[in-house]
């Protein structure tokens, strides 16, 4: 054995057990409330399809970008309260806060919006660091952060109003907007707290349903802690039509800038008439380890990345 | 070569100008496009700038290569290094030394970047030892205090500097490059 893998894994012992501690946190907060923990396919026919996430092949399969589709055929078929503890991959996805396979925790209620479900992470993230022994306050990079509850909600508009000083909502710019969300807008959120970013454009709903009563508005949100983007959110789209259509902008939009053809899902869609009004979330465990531990890279908190499997 | 295949201490041009990555961070909002900020070191003049990349964006990759050269002599405003394989001789300008010329010592050995067949940089050893010329004249100032009491000296190279008290002329010191600051004495003349 090679005395650096050796060093390394001796090294992330105590983060890898505290990682164990939180999934075992986390299974008994979503059994407690009624949820059905479930597992679906690793390696799918299709996948959603989506501008900015490029998946591996795997014959003429793909890995599983993300397990959305197949849980929502189960609520299509009558489950309630679903989650899911499941590897993802995305290729080319590498960094402090990425590696291309990684663990997503993701669930759906029935019955709930963006909002409830909004509210699951703020009582997971709490309990969590409640049962870890570190009362409503934890520290991170230097940082101290109050988790104490409701955490503060700001929409996409009124941040970037005031952060970049245009509003997307008004003038949708998608590639503008990651830029500046990442360069100006994140920066500018109170890092004593977490942040709830709420009301994103409808051009970058995806899965998303858009607001009753604003057309231009998605529910969906994202939470983020430490300068951590650890949640997205969505009350779901049950719309059938609608999300073909957003599928098909979105096929032709990868066919013109990368040439590559893509499937549409077409059981999913099928299964969308069935679909019970609910909200649903997709968390990055390995970054919520990231902040429990207290570290800054996700080098830190799995045993092998795509640079040392 | 694509943005995404760029990590720390690639070399890419910007305007022709050869640039050192020190820090590449790939950011990425989950659904969004991914972003590489980099940190760079201009390789001509060492100064550092900051920059953002979209993906799908490309950049030119600097071919450098880097050679061991030794140095042997100075010629006018030129410093003459030997390809320590190949025994060709090779011309820097003065100027692209810039403070490095200070503790260069003939026969001393040094990492030579080369762009194309144009040096443009070169990477002292991390300490050197250089031989004291003169130092300051005159009685030892007699001030009262605790810290070493330390004159200045110049090196055989012409580098003027700080050293402690008791070293002399024709001593020996150790010097580290990258402060230009003293380290120790290492010899002391008979």
């Amino acid at each position: 054995m090679r005395e650096a893998d050796r060093n390394r894994l001796i090294r992330l012992k105590p983060n890898l057990q505290r990682r164990a501690l939180i999934y075992e946190f986390t299974r008994a907060f979503f059994i407690e409330q009624g949820f059905l923990e479930v597992e679906t396919p690793i390696r799918v026919p299709t996948i959603a399809p989506e501008r900015h996430i490029t998946p591996f092949a795997s014959d003429s399969w793909f890995l599983s970008t993300s397990p959305e589709l197949h849980m929502k055929r189960m609520l299509a078929a009558g489950y309630d309260r679903l989650f899911q503890v499941s590897h993802c991959f995305r290729s080319g996805e590498r960094g402090r806060w990425h590696n291309p396979e990684f663990t997503m925790l993701e669930w759906y209620r029935v019955a709930a919006d963006y909002r409830q479900v909004i509210q699951d992470i703020e009582r997971l993230v709490v309990a969590l660091v409640g049962k870890l022994g570190f009362g409503n306050q934890i520290k991170y990079r230097g940082q101290a952060i109050d988790i104490s509850l409701p955490w503060p909600r700001v929409t996409v508009r009124d941040a970037f109003l005031q952060a970049a000083g245009w509003d997307p909502i008004a003038q949708p710019d998608p590639l503008r907007f990651d830029t500046d969300l990442v360069t100006k807008v994140l920066p500018s959120f109170v890092p004593s707290r977490p942040t709830v970013f709420m009301d994103y454009p409808a051009a970058m709903a995806s899965l998303a349903r858009l607001k009753p009563d604003e057309a231009r508005v998605a529910e969906r949100a994202e939470v983020f802690i430490g300068g951590l983007e650890l949640a997205n959110v969505y009350s779901e789209l049950r719309d059938a039509r609608e999300q073909e259509s957003r599928f098909q902008e979105t096929i032709a939009q990868i066919y013109l800038g990368q040439g590559k053809q893509i499937a549409l899902p077409q059981r999913f869609l099928e299964a969308i008439a069935s679909l019970p009004d609910c909200g649903g979330a997709a968390l990055g465990i390995d970054r919520l380890v990231m902040l429990l531990c207290n570290v800054d890279s996700i080098d830190e908190v799995v045993a092998f990345t795509v640079d040392t499997a | 070569m694509e943005i995404e295949d760029i990590h720390k201490n690639v070399k890419i041009l910007i305007g022709g100008i050869p640039y050192n990555v020190d820090e590449a961070e790939f950011m990425k909002p989950g659904k969004g496009r991914a972003i590489y900020r980099l940190k760079l070191r201009n390789l001509v003049n060492g100064s550092t700038a900051d920059r953002t990349y979209h993906s799908g964006e490309k950049v030119e990759e600097a071919h450098t290569t880097n050679f061991e050269g030794q140095y042997l002599y100075q010629e006018g405003e030129h410093y003459v290094f030997m390809n320590t394989e190949t025994f060709e001789q090779l011309l820097i300008d003065e100027k692209l030394l810039g403070n490095k010329k200070d503790f260069l010592k003939e026969s001393m050995v040094v990492s030579i970047l080369m762009m194309a067949d144009q040096p443009i940089d070169i990477t002292l050893p991390t300490f050197v030892e250089l031989k004291v010329k003169v130092v300051e004249s005159g009685v030892a100032p007699k001030r009262a205090t605790i810290t070493p009491q330390t004159k200045s000296a110049v090196m055989e190279t012409g580098y003027a500097m700080a050293v402690p008290a008791f070293v002399k002329e024709g001593d020996v010191i150790k010097v580290d490059t990258r402060t230009g600051g003293y380290v120790e004495r290492v010899g002391t003349k008979k």
